[in-house]
């Protein structure tokens, strides 16, 4: 058997790759609503705060170490299976990534373990701080990772040296540039209404069961509260995405449009299946002359197919074009189910919100991994677009890779990789969701800790009935509601 | 510019791996000793001892790589291409022991499974980054700006004992660090340790010598010519007496960990003044392998002028924030 190192590096990193992502995806967002929660605590001395942060601390806990671990397997691939990459971009990707090592990891690493441990050896405010590195450092993270992984997409400002590696030549320029500016908040936005549906499902979940109204109240209202302010800004933030792909990566965008031969006016495909060889789909479905408006804004702009891209330049067309399908559709359910709940705010059904809709608690419940599945689509149509490139019309993926690698030992690794990863990844998958399932632990928190307003005494019941403070979310469960209240959002 | 910023960015690096060994290096050590000790009491107050520390330790690893890619990216390809089936080896390792710290207190039947991962992991990961500079000190095969050998290249001899003497010295910082952090049986469990892993240290010690010696390596006219390198060995050999008198006698919890420390900072001076100023021995010095002054001066006066202070002086806080014995009663488990 031919074993090609290209193809199973190129694999190996797909695998690890997605397999990382699905972690940052979700602590990203867990750090910054793990940080709004204690600050919540500090502000209000609700000790519903309180609980909910250590639920979701143990939840957050799990999903960072995968995201550790699997996260040091990037930092190293560069190296053992691009080393041509590395050595040739080196003078531009190393320092980017060397400033995500100094101010993102080293400073969500070591909070982290004051977030953990150290709840009782450091004053409130200091435990507070340690939330805010913690999401800070996971910002920082991701804004670095966007400038390494925007270069290879857009690359700008520098000028080859004698041997072709790549001489950075203005770095406001590589950092600053309009395209990374929009694609950092893409991320970042993606990563908060991960987290967003991941809470609110969660609230969900325990509604239909009966079980912590009131924090399943909290977590649903603030989670879909939330996305209804962020989806509709990822839709605006995504669309610019995709004009900066249309201007500077034509060949990724007619690939997501599944446009082959170029259009005036065009038509916006939805369904599609291509026939490589003839340059044409076998069947497709679409809409006339809305490609022409979602592109240029006026209905009878000519948009270019992908036959005026060289055949040789072409990315593989079914994974961009129903990638990005997967993740536009994702938002508009988002969008329907965050505006659908904010609605039955405004009508005061959360007062009792075991009465919500059945349905719609199913709905978003159902919607948990909806994040996940589109960020994964996303960075699938981002990269698997780029193709053949990796760095575009740079340096192309088979011209890489590390010299001296053989497929055979590609293969061990990636074997390896695979085994480790479906065993973490199904134990970590499954512990995650014990803690969901356990629950919060309404018997005030961690002994020792600084005594809050509400005497836990009062709130040992399964159902607490104590009203709990500014943010008003205590209720009488299986009671009218006499008083009124204000809902967190 | 007033400062050579290649050799700044030459002691970053140095600085880093220091910091990495002693700081990873006991908690691996842990790791590695966890597997010795049967009593689940005893094995809580281990992992104690190095959880609330174990991420960040680990953190610099990614330090040292992305330092080597933002600065000496040539360096950085090569010696990861060359150690292609190493490096999978310890990040697989590394993956299956960093998991265990949550893993093994979300179950009690699987509990083993994670355990044995932990101190595998641990294990291999300590083996495979000795083994790595045993490979890097009998030489690298390399042509122009690329690792020209076979994935099997490293698996002779020499790195392999290099291998275990880096597990047997892990786990020796790893006791000292017991010795710090525990108090009662577990303590004296560690001090029990203490001389047989100095002696185990030393025994491969001697044998990698006798290796150079034999191995015709060009490290040995390197020490010819700068006989001044001798005082390191002898600076180690007085720890070692020391460390086994103090073993011996009980009476110090913080000079085990001192002196181990300073038995490693011994090793990597020789290491360092062995090689310098090649940092591919023989086919690239510092000055070859440098990232272009851009690239430099961007790291510079960002990671290097602010960062880097910054980093050290919150680690130091978080190292005091855990300062004294760990408490059997507040875990977070």
């Amino acid at each position: 058997m031919d074993l090609d190192p290209v193809t199973l590096s190129r694999v190996q990193f797909a695998f690890t790759v997605s397999f990382h992502i699905i972690f940052p995806a979700f602590t990203i967002g867990l750090a910054a609503w793990l940080a709004t929660l204690e600050g919540l605590h500090l502000a209000t001395g609700n000790v519903l705060y309180r609980r909910l942060f250590a639920f979701w601390l143990k939840v957050f806990a799990v999903a960072f170490g995968m995201g550790v671990v699997s996260g040091i397997v990037m930092a190293f691939q560069f190296g053992t299976n691009w080393s041509e990459l590395a050595t040739r971009t080196g003078p531009i990707q190393g320092p980017l990534l060397a400033y995500e090592s100094f101010t993102a990891f080293l400073l969500e690493a070591t909070f982290f373990g004051v977030l953990l441990f150290g709840r009782d050896r450091v004053p409130r405010w200091a435990y507070f701080a340690s939330t805010l590195m913690v999401a800070l450092g996971t910002t920082f993270s991701a804004f670095w990772i966007m400038a390494n992984n925007t270069w290879m997409q857009v690359p700008v400002a520098f000028e080859l040296n004698g041997s072709g590696d790549t001489v950075p030549t203005d770095w406001r320029e590589i950092l600053f540039n309009d395209v990374l500016w929009v694609r950092f908040p893409h991320m970042l936005l993606g990563a908060y209404l991960t987290t967003a549906f991941s809470v609110a499902a969660t609230g969900a979940w325990y509604l239909l069961r009966h079980r912590h109204l009131q924090a399943a109240r909290t977590m649903l209202a603030m989670g879909l509260g939330l996305a209804a302010v962020l989806t509709p800004a990822q839709m605006v933030v995504g669309h610019f995405n995709g004009e900066y792909t249309a201007e500077h990566q034509p060949a990724k965008f007619t690939a997501m449009e599944g446009r082959w031969q170029t259009e005036q006016p065009a038509r916006l495909l939805l369904l599609a299946w291509p026939d490589a060889e003839a340059e044409r789909n076998l069947w497709e479905i679409g809409i006339p002359y809305l490609g022409s408006f979602v592109t240029k804004g006026n209905f009878s702009a000519a948009e270019p197919g992908i036959v005026t891209v060289p055949a040789d330049e072409r990315p593989p067309f079914l994974i961009p074009f129903y990638g990005f399908r997967v993740m536009v559709g994702l938002g508009v359910l988002m969008l329907a189910l965050s505006w659908g709940g904010v609605r039955l705010m405004a009508k005061r059904r959360f007062r009792d919100p075991e009465r919500l809709p059945r349905w719609f608690l199913w709905a978003v419940f159902l919607h948990f991994p909806s994040g996940f599945i589109a960020v994964l689509a996303g960075w699938l149509t981002a990269e698997v677009g780029r193709q053949p490139w990796v760095v575009q019309g740079l340096l192309r993926t088979a011209d890489a890779v590390t010299p001296s690698l053989s497929g055979a030992a590609v293969l061990v690794s990636l074997l390896a990789y695979v085994t480790v990863y479906a065993l973490i990844f199904s134990a970590g998958t499954f512990y995650i969701y014990r803690l969901l399932r356990a629950g919060l632990d309404e018997t005030d928190p961690e002994p020792g800790a600084p005594a809050a307003p509400a005497p836990p005494a009062a709130d040992s019941g399964a159902t607490p009935s104590r009203p709990l403070g500014a943010a008003g979310s205590g209720f009488q469960p299986g009671a009218a509601p006499s008083a009124p209240r204000r809902d967190p959002l | 510019m007033p400062m050579d910023l290649q050799h700044f960015w030459g002691a970053v690096l140095a600085l880093s791996i220091l910091i990495y060994v002693l700081l990873d290096g006991f908690d691996l050590g842990v790791g590695i000793l966890f597997g010795l000790n049967r009593d689940e009491a005893q094995r809580r107050d281990m992992m104690g001892s190095i959880a609330p520390v174990w991420d960040g330790n680990e953190t610099w690893l990614i330090v040292v790589g992305t330092v080597l890619f933002g600065a000496f990216p040539v360096v950085y390809s090569i010696f990861l291409s060359a150690f292609y089936l190493p490096v999978a080896l310890l990040l697989v390792a590394l993956i299956l022991r960093g998991v265990a710290f949550e893993f093994r207190y979300k179950t009690t039947r699987g509990r083993w499974i994670w355990d044995v991962g932990f101190v595998a992991g641990s294990t291999l990961a300590s083996f495979v980054q000795g083994a790595a500079i045993g490979a890097m000190v009998s030489g690298i095969r390399v042509d122009g700006r690329d690792f020209a050998g076979g994935p099997f290249d490293w698996i002779s001899p020499f790195p392999l004992l290099c291998g275990i003497g880096l597990v047997l010295g892990y786990a020796l910082l790893g006791a000292a660090w017991l010795v710090l952090k525990t108090e009662g049986e577990l303590r004296d469990w560690a001090f029990a340790w203490l001389p047989r892993l100095m002696t185990g240290v030393i025994v491969v010690v001697a044998l990698a010598f006798l290796g150079t010696l034999l191995g015709d390596f060009r490290v040995v006219d390197r020490w010819l010519a700068q006989p001044w390198l001798v005082l390191l060995p002898l600076i180690a050999s007085l720890a070692a007496w020391q460390l086994y008198r103090v073993a011996a006698e009980r009476r110090s919890d913080w000079q085990p960990y001192a002196l181990a420390a300073l038995l490693f900072l011994t090793a990597y001076l020789m290491l360092a003044g062995s090689f310098w100023p090649w940092l591919v021995p023989y086919h690239l010095t510092l000055g070859d392998a440098a990232a272009p002054e851009a690239s430099l001066q961007f790291l510079f006066w960002g990671a290097g002028v602010v960062v880097l202070p910054v980093i050290l002086v919150y680690t130091v806080v978080v190292y005091w924030v855990f300062r004294g014995k760990v408490d059997p009663g507040r875990q977070y488990h």
